[in-house]
């Protein structure tokens, strides 16, 4: 660093830098712009596309906007099925700082397990970092506070206003209605879910999941343009969210209280129908379950305590629940041995029994002799193992499938159940064996291989009673539908449907007054303590036994051996109004257990149907000749002709 | 020795390019802080603008002899105020590297000796005339140099503290290295480096996590790598076209950081894609090659020496700084030339192109 001598200066003054060295250093610099252009290349040209799909990530937020899943409602339009506004939680993984390191901390404040978090969050793995994960639904006025408390600490959580679906309570109509739930990873995977995403909310039984489609709105979206704040700084667009539609149900909410409250304590099922349409008014199943438990996440020991639980309350025994009809199969006997012309003429001397291909099939009673009208009121079996014998299964059968026996009647729930209807060929089929003569005998009065649904015997005798028309048994209104939805329900759950089964008009009556008469007082008659005042009230009894009749008719055994108890019946006796088939396991006789509680329900709906005449008929006519309809009058048309 | 030149003799052409990317500069800082709290950087650009102009013609009269000759004098109170830094300078984020001269003034004097250095190499290996280096040469180039690099890095201004470096390496090439100098003296740095790395004198985790997440910007995600990652989206996303002035949406939204100093780059290329960027790197280009015909043409070594040394800090700075936000290199805090913000930036660039100016004016006088 020393000053250079003067003469050195003028010396080294003429001396220059080397040339050489100097192009070197353009070239240098011509090479280190091109490595820097290359670089930009790399980016803007072959990467363009990538980089600006993160650009938008960066900056775009999807918020899901839930919508609401459409009520449901009585037939009057009042709510059984509501929603109610609950706080959801989410999972927002790109604000989050170590998502790894904070779980333990969420798990602890919203009080769920670390692996159900971890899973969540493989379950998203490959979705957009951008997209909310749920977490928890329904948290608590706690855990909203502790995610308030941690807005710092875990920017990672959003809360999001919410609709849940609130049942009645205690299990009311839980069968009909069902429930919803989270779409589990096997249904993503088949075609029918198709279109649903993880997280969604679909119906699992009942009405909800038939219905799904309807009752399900469209979640809509809000896009916002976030800073890298997290701010939102302006809207991008929204996609508005379109509520489910409501559902109007056919049931009536009196009579299904009435059938409830009937049904309370007892296992088994009860279900009302209108035989001129085919609307379900009421429908029980015991025991129940709290749906409500499955709206909010269902915890293990409930669902392993209603799963474990012998009496299945989780089963909707009105179309699943397969049992021997029993007597109430007489019905349909009578309907063969008339249709047959071999009932007309028949008479049988009934002394407590009768032998048949060797073996002794017993009766309740000594009925003496009997013929066709009596046979009915009376029950007795002696007669039908007769006419079983004279009839052959394969007639039974012919008769029995076209009322609606061994197949699905259609109604729109799901997993209803076939039943049984013995033949030679269905023996042949499923047992590789001929049918024997004697197989025949308890088939006539409704034991043996014969199993059916409450709501196929409430069809097929409420059918029989109105001449043969029989309705395919449904709990929404087909008008009330889209069309191509009402076919669409219609084709995913088939069955006999709407059919008319020939019925000569004598024998029809012969059937119906028969019917009437079970419920009237005097001799045999086995419904008769159940008789309501004023009305005519028709139906037949059924003692099904669990195990071999031939052991003795009285001796019913206790407990889970005790045979089950049926009961069909309607109001008037013929073109009926209504009809209610109440089944009570384990019940015994079938006058003492069933026929009473569809009485009541039978009573409250002919109460209800005579107040709003009674209404009618007063406002429209201020004469006082009017004749005002006295409660001993027959209910509606009385003879039905 | 005239005193006074001709203003034909001005270097229009290299004013013309150099006020472009000047007013290119103003645009993009004025975009980049438009939706930030730093509004009216733009303005300020343009005082910085208008004072380094004015320096720049002012020095562009004196004789750059008359510089060469008090180097050392400069080259002594350049390190005095780097001392000075350390002692009393206002500690920002952690740093010491301005003095506040009241008023809201700053005073960085990293930079000025910047240019301090480049006059000082220039003299030294002037006064060397050009016979072959010996090592005692080469270690006291070293020394001249790697003293204020300490004093800098110690303030701590890495980025800084670099651009001293290729002021060495221009003034050892021009000044006759020879090629097995060179492997000695590289074969001597990997050893060194060996032997710290060995004895556990190695960078702490986040400054290697710096230096790497260029390569992965999930090493330092919310760092360097978060800020590599920005530049990447920003500039890749520009396209071939860009998102137009103004619209860039990651600047706009706050997602590039320091997009008016460190960053500049990437903003402008959000906004013009790879057609403006390329303008630069054109503009640079121009720029360069015009430095360099002028030390071709410089009358005599000590000027020829300067106009390298300003090429090779500018070079520098321009491949770093661009090197960086295409994530081809790590993150350092180093300014773009005559496109970042910065008042310390500008006064050295149009300080050290007034000597360039300077060389040129002078170039035929003898």
């Amino acid at each position: 660093m020393s000053t250079a001598p003067h003469p050195e200066w003028h010396l080294a003054r003429d001396e220059k830098v080397s040339a050489a060295k100097l192009h070197a250093i353009q070239y240098l610099v011509v090479i280190l712009l091109a490595v820097l252009a290359a670089g930009m290349w790399r980016l803007q040209i072959l990467g363009a596309d990538g980089y600006r799909v993160l650009a938008d990530a960066n900056r775009i937020r999807k918020l899901p906007v839930l919508a609401p899943r459409g009520k449901i409602f009585d037939r009057e339009g009042r709510i059984l099925v509501d929603n109610y506004p609950s706080v959801s939680c989410f999972l927002l993984r790109e604000q989050a700082k170590d998502l790894q390191a904070d779980i333990p901390l969420i798990a602890r404040g919203l009080d769920l397990p670390v692996e159900q978090i971890q899973t969540s969050i493989r379950r998203y793995a490959s979705s957009p970092k951008y997209e909310w994960i749920p977490l928890k639904q329904d948290i608590t006025q706690d855990e909203q506070a502790f995610i308030e408390a941690h807005r710092n600490e875990l920017p990672e959580l959003e809360t999001q206003d919410d609709q849940r679906r609130l049942y009645p309570r205690d299990g009311f109509a839980a069968h009909l209605i069902g429930y919803v739930g989270e779409v589990s990873e096997e249904d993503l995977n088949s075609s029918k879910f198709a279109f649903y995403e993880p997280g969604d909310v679909v119906g699992k039984s009942g009405v909800e999941e038939t219905y799904d489609a309807i009752l399900r709105g469209t979640d809509g979206s809000r896009d916002v343009i976030v800073n890298s704040h997290g701010k939102e700084v302006g809207p991008l667009g929204q996609q508005l969210a379109i509520p489910g539609h409501d559902l109007r149900l056919t049931v009536d909410l009196d009579l299904q209280r009435v059938a409830e409250q009937a049904m309370e304590g007892k296992n088994g099922a009860l279900v009302a129908m209108d035989p001129h349409t085919g609307e379900i008014l009421a429908m029980v199943s015991r025991p129940t379950f709290d749906p409500n438990q499955f709206a909010v996440r269902l915890t293990k020991s409930y669902w392993s305590q209603i799963v474990n639980d012998p009496n299945h309350p989780l089963m909707n025994k009105t179309i699943q629940a397969q049992y021997a009809p029993g007597s109430t199969f007489k019905i349909i006997m009578s309907l063969a041995g008339l249709e047959e012309s071999v009932a007309q003429d028949m008479h049988v001397m009934c002394n407590g029994g009768a032998t048949f291909y060797g073996h002794f099939f017993a009766c309740d009673h000594h009925h003496g002799m009997v013929d066709i009208d009596h046979a009915i009121p009376w029950s007795c079996d002696t007669y039908y193992y007769t006419l079983a014998e004279r009839l052959g299964i394969d007639t039974i059968a012919k008769y029995a499938t076209e009322v609606g026996l061994s197949q699905k009647t259609g109604i729109d729930l799901p997993d209803e159940a076939t039943g049984i209807m013995p033949s030679t060929a269905w023996k042949m089929k499923t047992q590789h064996d001929k049918w024997y003569a004697g197989e025949t005998i308890s088939v006539g009065i409704g034991q043996g291989p014969v199993t059916a649904t409450p709501i196929q015997l409430a069809r097929a005798l409420s059918g029989i009673a109105s001449g043969g028309v029989l309705k395919r048994p449904h709990v929404v209104f087909p008008d009330e539908l889209p069309t191509d939805m009402a076919s669409a329900i219609a084709a995913t759950y088939p069955g006999s449907g709407d059919r008319t089964v020939p019925i000569t008009p004598d024998n029809w009556e012969t059937i119906t007054d028969g019917m009437a008469q079970t419920m009237l007082p005097g001799g045999f008659d086995t419904g008769a303590a159940v008789r309501l005042e004023g009305i005519d009230f028709a139906g037949k009894t059924g003692t099904a036994q669990l195990v071999n009749h031939s052991i003795g008719g009285n001796n019913l055994l206790t407990g889970n051996a005790r045979a089950n108890a049926w009961f069909v019946g309607m109001a008037p006796r013929r073109n009926p109004d209504i009809v209610v088939a109440v089944l009570v396991e384990h019940g015994g006789w079938g006058a003492t257990a069933s026929a009473p509680l569809a009485a009541q329900v039978i009573n409250a709906f002919v109460t209800k149907q005579r107040k709003s005449e009674g209404n009618l008929l007063q406002v429209a006519a201020p004469k006082p000749q009017q004749p005002k309809p006295v409660p001993a009058a027959p209910v509606s048309t009385g003879t039905g002709e | 020795m005239r005193r006074f030149s001709s203003f034909r003799d001005f270097d229009w052409m290299l004013l013309t390019m150099v006020l472009l990317t000047s007013v290119i500069s103003v645009l993009e800082i004025r975009s980049a802080t438009l939706q930030t709290k730093f509004h009216g950087f733009g303005e300020k650009q343009i005082g910085f603008l208008l004072v380094g102009i004015a320096l720049m013609f002012l020095i562009s009269f004196i004789d750059y002899h008359a510089l060469v000759d008090i180097a050392p004098w400069a080259y002594g109170i350049g390190l005095l105020s780097l001392v000075a830094v350390a002692v009393v300078g206002t500690k920002v984020m952690g740093a010491r590297r301005w003095i506040s001269l009241g008023g809201g003034v700053h005073f960085q004097p990293s930079e000025w000796v910047k240019l301090i250095l480049i006059l000082a190499i220039a003299r030294y290996f002037w006064g060397l005339a050009g016979r072959p280096l010996t090592w005692m040469d080469i270690a006291k180039a070293f020394a001249m140099v790697g003293v204020p690099m300490l004093l800098v890095l110690k303030q701590p201004d890495l980025g800084t503290a670099l651009t001293y470096f290729p002021v060495l390496v221009a003034g050892l090439f021009l000044g006759g290295i020879r090629p097995r100098q060179v492997a000695i003296l590289t074969l001597a740095f990997a050893v060194l480096a060996g032997g710290a790395w060995m004895s556990g004198k190695r960078p702490k985790p986040y400054q290697m996590a710096r230096l790497t997440s260029f390569v992965n910007p999930d090493n330092d995600p919310r760092g360097s790598g978060y800020q590599i990652r920005q530049s990447l989206i920003a500039v890749g996303s520009g396209g071939l076209w860009g998102k137009g002035t103004n619209q860039g949406t990651q600047t706009q939204g706050d997602f590039l950081p320091i997009p008016y100093t460190d960053f500049i780059f990437a903003a402008f290329c959000e906004e013009h894609g790879f057609v403006g960027g390329m303008g630069i790197l054109l503009l640079y280009f121009l720029i360069l090659t015009r430095l360099i015909q002028n030390a071709q043409q410089a009358s005599d070594m000590p000027g020829a020496f300067i106009v390298m040394g300003v090429v090779a800090v500018i070079l520098f700075q321009i491949v770093v700084n661009i090197g960086m936000v295409v994530g081809l290199l790590p993150v350092t805090g180093i300014p773009l030339p005559l496109m970042s913000y910065g008042g310390s930036s500008i006064l050295f660039t149009f300080l050290a192109l007034g000597i360039v100016m300077n060389i040129r004016m002078r170039r035929f006088v003898n």
